[in-house]
């Protein structure tokens, strides 16, 4: 038989809470682990009763939901934590923001409905938006134009197993070119396919229909994250918690 | 601009290259001041990785000290990794630091802390980058001031060209001191301009100036005489000591990076110095005597600090932690304080001698029961009376047993290869001590899955210690005892495979050897080696042993001397040494002595538990020990972590 810690088990998760944040400015350039650090530390400092894993090396309970590559700024991150006390959502929010750097933002904070499904399942495109600085906007339409016109789009890209080839063009739900304040900017909805197709493939892939060359590093937002509906716009995946939540409404909330 | 932002313009250099983050500051508890509210701008300067320079101590307890003051700013720069070197010589933006991403040439200073020698060409680097001249005497009073600190600065001799000035000791109170003379100077209107400023740093106390001071070389390559060149500079320059460390309770709100660090734990220093008089070690010298932080104040520093940083880790520093009068309450009181909150406590540096089981379940009580590092550092009693570090084998084998016997299941132990008088036979009792190790801890704990890692590294010479004029063993010789070594640990299949082997070859510790013990001509072989594209010589993968040595052949030849004079060379007692204007408080004849007593395997109690034995730092600095107990308690608090 395994062994086993001495002692009691930690206590069991009574509350899942699920949060959007965002990462702007410079934090633009943290990795997933970095974030996932910062984000167990903040919990610690805003004293939020995380529940645990068992085990010799005890884990905080939190899951992470498809993080935004590095270099990419976003305001639609989410993940999902396990409490082993009850807390009011706003109240984690507040605390956990103020204990977080600026440029980590937590925007929202939702309990958990009882079998509603987990928030991996109702996520599974990404709405993007990406300045493109230097490149004029007549020559960002064009390209979209080549590009939405390809039945598919291959492109080279670097995998933990080395290059391989991915089309880029079979991810994109849509796309479009707009301008503001004279930069081009690129919108699209970018679905979460294996391997993963990012905003970064999608420019590689406008190298390759119509030679579209950025003169300096493009900047990359992720808008929002959820389940792609039949009018190729993604849906909030904390709207059906939102939803039970305000049926419970009137019962005293736990703080 | 002064002290205006270069972010717009390294932004778009930040997404080209490798971890990016480490560049962009915003780290939790950092400092951002307005420029032009305050009269003194010091950029502060880790001269090697980020994620190795973040934790670092020093420059974090100078960061809020400096900032503590309303006249003053201090802002952190660390080396960047070549490939952001080179789109920001492409791109024409300087050395910035983190903080504000200000240019590093527009501040007042540039401090720079060497933990060690290997940082040096990372300095040139970082010069070169802000565009500040390399050479001291081709600055203006435009440029910074470049001020070296940390323990190589105890010789700062290879870099006396590069720096401004070295600071020796403790930096807590001589930065406030160097801050009044520049605030007072530019308030002044500068008069005299650098030179002036220079003089009249030279006349704090701790603070050298090496340009006011001549070298000259007689006919065998040896220092024939180090002279003032001005009557208002003293003749050899004293150490600063911080007596009272509970009044410097520091760092308060340790800094916490978003990207990942060497250290991911906050770290309180539980006493300063030490006088277990280990022969090879530098730190224990340079620091004397030891001053102990008391309970209480450790306990105020954990606190704050942890409510600061959300750490679950904290580590409880110093030269040999488990020396602490206290230590044993220090641990049982902060175990109970954090008990059920997933924090552990840490002790980096433990001595066998020192270590019981109480004090490490204590440790390990509320957090993860991490491995057990021991460090007998030399593999033999006989090597071990040399080098004052005695403990016998059948107590190294208790002590490491018992924790095997108590549910360690890793211990690591550190050695060093190359010690002064060391034969193959001393190292090859390293794999006997390991097997033995292995034999007990098996039958005292019942399993089989136990292990025991040897790390061994080369032994390089320091100055200001007993072991300065010891000849260092070549990297030749290294490498053979460790491939003995390694040849003998893997002898007994039996037990090979619980003993992992860690090392490293010989080669960088002939380099870091030679700007240990280096003078100002070995400034030539520094400043070549970075011309040649030398960097970051304490990563494996940067440092280059064949262009450190062809340097060396090339600068060194035309004046005398060589690789081997500076390394392997054994010096006479009455040899000039490089830093024998420099003052440790260490008395050179007792040096001396010591040195004798190692040779014939002689060795020296500790000055805490037996009579003084005239090192002579304490009545040179006016300074004294300072250990407990107090007796005191630490009060339980209400509400922690959860």
């Amino acid at each position: 038989m395994a062994r086993q810690p001495e002692g009691p088990p930690p206590p069991p998760t009574v509350q899942k809470l699920r949060l959007r944040y965002a990462k702007r400015g410079p934090l633009r350039f943290a990795s997933h682990r970095d974030l996932a650090r910062a984000l167990e530390r903040a919990l610690r400092r805003a004293r939020v009763p995380m529940a645990f894993s068992a085990g010799f090396t005890p884990h905080p309970k939190i899951s992470y939901v498809g993080a935004a590559p590095t270099g990419a700024a976003s305001e639609a991150e989410y993940l999902e934590i396990g409490l082993a006390e009850r807390r009011d959502p706003e109240e984690v929010r507040a605390a956990l923001d103020a204990s977080l750097p600026p440029g980590i933002d937590v925007l929202e904070c939702v309990e958990a409905a009882e079998g509603s499904g987990s928030l991996a399942d109702r996520i599974d495109a990404a709405a993007w938006r990406v300045e493109l600085p230097g490149v004029s906007p007549a020559d960002l339409a064009r390209a979209v134009e080549a590009f939405l016109a390809a039945d598919v789009v291959t492109v080279e890209k670097r995998t933990k197993n080395g290059l391989r080839d991915v089309d880029a063009r079979a991810a994109v739900a849509g796309a479009s070119a707009a301008e503001e304040a004279g930069c081009a900017i690129l919108h699209m909805v970018v679905r979460q396919v294996t391997p993963a197709v990012r905003p970064d493939d999608v420019l590689a892939a406008l190298v390759a229909v119509a030679d579209l060359r950025p003169p300096s590093p493009p900047r990359a937002v992720r808008e929002a994250q959820g389940r792609l509906d039949d009018t190729g716009t993604v849906a909030d995946p904390l709207g059906p918690d939102r939803v039970a939540g305000a049926r419970c409404q009137g019962e005293p909330a736990a703080v | 601009m002064n002290g205006e932002s270069l972010y717009p313009r390294l932004e778009p250099l930040l997404a080209q290259v490798q971890k990016p983050i480490q560049y962009v500051g915003g780290e939790l508890n950092a400092q951002v001041k307005a420029w032009d509210d305050v009269a003194v701008h010091w950029a502060l300067m880790y001269p090697d990785a980020y994620e190795v320079g973040l934790p670092n101590q020093g420059l974090m307890i100078l960061y809020e000290v400096l900032n503590e003051r309303p006249d003053a700013l201090a802002e952190r720069t660390y080396a960047v990794w070549p490939d952001l070197a080179a789109l920001m010589r492409e791109h024409d933006v300087g050395q910035f630091t983190v903080d504000s991403h200000r240019a590093v040439a527009h501040f007042d200073l540039l401090g720079v802390s060497f933990a060690t020698e290997l940082g040096y060409t990372n300095l040139l680097e970082a010069l070169d980058l802000a565009g500040v001249p390399l050479h001291a005497v081709d600055r203006d009073e435009t440029h910074p001031v470049v001020v070296a600190g940390g323990h190589a600065a105890f010789n700062p001799e290879p870099v006396a060209d590069f720096v401004d000035c070295a600071v020796l000791g403790d930096g807590e109170q001589v930065v406030g001191d160097i801050t009044d003379v520049v605030a007072a100077w530019k308030q002044q209107g500068r008069p005299g301009g650098r030179l002036e400023l220079l003089a009249r740093l030279a006349r704090v106390d701790g603070v050298y100036v090496p340009r006011f001071y001549a070298v000259s070389y007689g006919p065998d390559g040896a220092i024939a005489a180090v002279t003032r060149t001005r009557d208002d500079v003293p003749a050899r320059v004293g150490k600063r000591t911080v007596m009272d460390l509970d009044e410097w309770p520091y760092p308060k709100t340790p800094l916490v990076p978003l990207a990942e660090s060497v250290h991911e734990r906050m770290s309180v220093e539980i006493f300063r110095g030490c006088t277990r008089g280990c022969r090879f070690c530098q730190a224990g010298m340079i620091t004397r005597p030891v001053r102990e932080r008391t309970i209480t104040g450790i306990g105020s520093m954990v606190e704050q600090g942890l409510r600061a940083t959300g750490y679950e880790e904290v580590g409880l520093l110093s030269l040999s932690s488990a020396d602490h009068s206290e230590i044993g309450q220090v641990a049982k009181q902060l175990a109970d304080r954090y008990e059920g909150t997933n924090t552990g406590l840490s002790l980096p540096s433990t001595r066998v001698d020192a270590f019981n089981v109480t004090l490490a379940n204590e440790l390990s009580r509320n957090g993860r029961r991490s491995g057990l590092t021991f460090a007998p550092e030399g593999g033999s009693e006989r090597i071990r009376r040399v080098i004052n570090k005695t403990v016998s084998k059948d107590d190294l084998v208790r002590t490491v047993t018992t924790a095997y016997a108590n549910g360690w299941t890793q211990v690591k132990l550190y050695f060093m290869c190359g010690l002064p008088t060391e034969t193959d036979e001393d190292v090859l009792e390293i794999a006997e001590l390991a097997v033995e190790v292995i034999r007990a801890g098996r039958e005292a704990s019942g399993r089989k899955d136990i292990r025991c890692t040897v790390s061994i590294g080369g032994f390089v010479p320091k100055p200001h210690t007993p072991f300065q004029w010891a000849g260092q063993a070549s990297a030749e010789t290294i490498d053979s005892r460790l491939r003995l070594l390694r040849q003998a640990i893997n002898s007994d299949r039996r037990t090979g495979r619980s003993i992992g082997l860690r090392y490293h070859d010989g080669k960088p510790g002939v380099i870091e050897g030679l700007l240990s013990r280096g003078d100002r001509r070995v400034g030539r072989v520094i400043e070549r080696v970075w011309r040649e594209g030398g960097r970051f010589d304490g990563w494996s993968e940067h440092f280059s042993y064949e262009r450190w040595t062809a340097a060396a052949a090339g600068e060194l030849a035309p004046l005398g001397v060589d690789l081997d004079w500076y390394t392997t060379r054994e010096r006479d007692q009455d040899e000039i040494l490089p830093w024998d204007h420099l003052d440790s408080g260490l008395d050179k004849e007792w040096l001396w002595d010591d040195w004798q007593d190692a040779l014939s395997e002689e060795e020296v109690a500790d000055c805490r538990w037996t009579p003084c034995y005239d090192c002579g730092v304490c009545p040179t600095n006016g300074t004294e020990i300072q250990i407990g107990p107090t007796g005191r308690s630490l009060l339980p608090l209400t509400v922690v972590g959860r």
